[in-house]
């Protein structure tokens, strides 16, 4: 028995996190948040550097090989530190053509992803909350009409990879003719978010991408939970320093018991559930059979315990909390992404049921 | 990470599974006996091939075993497969055992420990007091010595087990000039004896779990102390250090989930399976993400004790979690019993045509509450969190001693 991360993944958490300390406080995290595209090359050069593109991409292509647990715990650390920029679409493309692409594929692809020489998204959700490989509508083909929301920098990106109908996935460059992107305004705005439109737009089929597409969703659903787990509890860290600094009626406000029970609640509500996103991270490699459902249960439970938390920390910073200018809201926001993206908790708990023959 | 045990211990459950396959239940001339006494003699069998009452040193009936948290889990669960009996579960060997070991008198751990772990002696414990409850070291039983013998007055409540009790151990005041804490003793006092009287305590359940015990003039022997006078706080806060263990917990709250899903199989919202309405699925997951995440932590906590690493505020957390799951569990439960929920769960079987299954649920209901109020409130157990876990400062008003 043996469910604790290792050193080497200890070491890698706490390598990410000094490098986020350094090159990323939140008031860089604030500046990049508040300009013009959300993304800060230089930062995710770093991040590239430490091996973070290409984590789980195979030794052969320049990854490190390393499973789920591994990003997910990165994933973590980068929603703890509050860390605009591509880490997710990217991951997510990049497991997506190792998963589901030919030989040719991947040799085009996942070196340059793995070394930070090409980005890549994932373009997956259809307006109307169509998130699931099942819900998908667009047409597969070499041709590609129509459209796709919610794509993580679409912008920034040199290949899309496509949810189509069936359940299929499709590769898509950035020169293609007749891709549109038009920027949707994200509330996170450190993960901009883009409407992409094809007109005849060439696109290349990933032979077993409807094989897989679920395994990829359900590595988005883990590593989302990873982030909120992280954004949760980076803001209960906020929350406890506010409480024994700020001072009224003579002493540091921490010493009331109103406030001390909401922290301990909120410590209640989101440590525990750290373990539910490691385990479904393990799963994801070692225990398949549980894998879908235990990725379900941790983006549902997490994400909403994460809100619950965003929420009270702007209650327990008091009128601060509500501006503009506090830092809680960097998170508040990272949190509404996570719990949005790839569906709602709702939308994950009904899949639970099903899955567990409810 | 690796959710399997490992070769060294799935050879040591299979010596634990061939033992069990080989005394339990008892065979041969032994299966003939009583039920007691074959208990009795299979955990007599078990204590020698270090099995049961593994943190006991032999001198005191124990099997002194190294500590190991992963044997110790994997006896529980096959003795628990087997349905065979384990160390005796009770308050004196949860709590006065330990305690004794570690701060009693030789001659004491001598008299007491052996006959407990082997269930000869059962123990209650005189803590709560009507006005003194949370702030458990304002308590007003006094213990006064008079010649070889302290003669206890006063009153303690919410007594599991007294009725039943050869002894209980009690913190009385002792030294009524000194402060609060520091007044406080720790002693030993026999149960069967004219000075005590035993009321049960019937609570809202119907049941009558605990007793309020009226000590008048009741007598102990001057050494029936442990600790010295004065330090009985400091030895009743000793047995903290023993409080571990989340599986145990986590395993009650992932039977009492199994449970309440079988519950929404079988009751009916609009004349089909409950569980097949979306607001009873939406519920059930979401309780569900709390109960995996209990018994996830359980075995992150179980790795870490095995090294002998402090789990941190991850162990605080672990009641107020079985509890709110308790309580989550009783909501959803009430709205699946649907007018079952205006049944007294109490009343005579053949007034009420209640379900079995609905009358433990309705019991079930409103014994949540207790559990989540047993071994300190809610409310107190988040002060806890609090201060121990994330390092907030005391509350304003438990930092002031007043005393006497």
């Amino acid at each position: 028995m043996n469910f604790e991360l290792s050193e080497e993944q200890q070491l890698l958490q706490q390598t990410v996190r000094q490098y986020l300390e350094n090159e990323c406080p939140p008031t860089h995290a604030r500046a990049v948040f508040e300009g013009e595209t959300g993304f800060d090359p230089a930062l995710w050069k770093g991040m590239v550097e430490m091996g973070i593109a290409g984590l789980h991409l195979a030794e052969a292509y320049g990854g490190a090989g390393l499973e789920m647990i591994d990003l997910a715990v990165v994933s973590e650390t980068i929603g703890w530190g509050g860390a605009p920029g591509p880490f997710l679409g990217h991951a997510l493309a990049g497991l997506a053509i190792q998963l589901g692409g030919s030989d040719a594929q991947k040799e085009r692809w996942l070196p340059r992803l793995a070394a930070g020489d090409a980005l890549a998204t994932i373009a997956l959700a259809e307006a109307g909350g169509l998130w699931q490989p099942e819900d998908w509508t667009l047409a597969a083909g070499n041709k590609l009409e129509g459209a796709k929301v919610n794509v993580p920098f679409a912008s920034l990106a040199d290949v899309f990879v496509v949810g189509v109908a069936g359940g299929g996935l499709a590769l898509v460059e950035k020169a293609a003719a007749g891709l549109e992107i038009h920027p949707m305004g994200g509330v996170d705005r450190g993960r901009r978010i883009d409407r992409i439109s094809f007109e005849g737009t060439p696109a290349e089929a990933l032979p077993k991408g409807a094989e897989i597409s679920s395994r990829v969703r359900d590595a988005g659903l883990v590593l989302l939970a990873a982030d909120a787990f992280g954004a949760g509890s980076r803001l209960l860290d906020m929350c406890v320093k506010y409480a024994k600094t700020r001072e009224q009626f003579g002493v540091t406000i921490g010493h009331f018991q109103a406030l001390k029970h909401q922290l301990a609640n909120m410590a209640l509500e989101i440590e525990p559930a750290r373990a539910l996103y490691w385990y479904a991270a393990h799963a994801f490699d070692h225990i398949q059979a549980q894998a879908p459902r235990s990725a379900a249960l941790a983006k549902a439970h997490l994400t909403d315990r994460a809100m619950q938390i965003a929420r009270d920390s702007v209650e327990a910073h008091g009128g601060i909390g509500f501006t503009w200018e506090c830092d809680v809201q960097l998170w508040f926001k990272r949190i509404l992404f996570d719990r949005a993206f790839l569906g709602t908790p709702a939308v994950h708990r009904e899949r639970a049921a099903k899955l567990a023959g409810w | 990470m690796d959710l399997s045990y490992g070769k060294q211990y799935e050879d040591f459950r299979a010596e634990v599974q061939t033992f069990l396959a080989r005394h339990w239940p008892p065979k041969g001339t032994d299966a003939g006996q009583n039920k007691e006494e074959g208990a009795r003699r299979f955990r007599e069998l078990a204590s020698e091939h270090g099995f049961l009452n593994r943190a006991i040193p032999k001198q005191y009936g124990g099997s002194e075993q190294e500590p190991d948290e992963i044997k110790a889990n994997i006896i529980r669960e096959e003795f628990m497969k087997a349905r065979a009996p384990g160390d005796v579960r009770g308050i004196g060997t949860m709590m006065l055992v330990p305690t004794l070991l570690e701060k009693g008198e030789d001659w004491q751990k001598e008299k007491f420990v052996a006959p407990t772990i082997r269930g000869e002696f059962g123990w209650c414990q005189g803590y709560s007091e009507p006005g003194s409850g949370s702030d458990l070291a304002s308590l007003k039983t006094r213990a006064e010595l008079i010649g070889d013998e302290w003669v206890i007055n006063g009153q303690k409540i919410w007594t599991t087990t007294a009725k039943t009790a050869d002894y209980m151990f009690c913190l009385c005041r002792t030294e009524p000039e000194a402060s609060k804490h520091a007044g406080i003793s720790y002693l030993l006092i026999p149960m069967k004896q004219p000075g005590i009287e035993v009321r049960p305590l019937r609570q809202m359940t119907g049941g009558a779990d605990f007793n309020e015990v009226f000590l008048t003039n009741a007598k102990t022997p001057k050494n029936w102390i442990v600790g010295k006078r004065g330090e009985g706080w400091l030895v009743s806060r000793a047995t903290l250090k023993h409080e571990r263990n989340s599986i145990g917990a986590a395993a009650q709250s992932t039977a009492v989930f199994a449970g309440l899903v079988h519950l929404a199989k079988t009751a009916k919202r609009g004349g089909k399976p409950a569980i097949e309405d979306s607001e009873v699925r939406q519920r059930l997951a979401t309780i569900e993400g709390y109960v995996r995440s209990h018994e996830y932590s359980g075995y992150r906590q179980l790795t870490l004790n095995a090294r002998g690493e402090n789990p941190g505020i991850l162990q605080l957390l672990n009641k107020l979690s079985s509890t709110n799951i308790g309580n989550e569990v009783a909501k959803l439960a009430l709205d699946l019993l649907g007018e079952d929920g205006l049944l007294d769960p109490t009343a005579a079987e053949e007034m009420v045509v209640l379900p079995t299954g609905s009358r433990s649920w309705m019991n079930q209901y409103m014994y949540s509450l207790g559990i989540a109020v047993a071994g300190g409130t809610a409310n107190i157990q988040r002060n806890v969190i609090g201060e121990r876990g994330l390092g907030l400062p005391r509350d304003v008003f438990a930092d002031r001693s007043p005393g006497k």
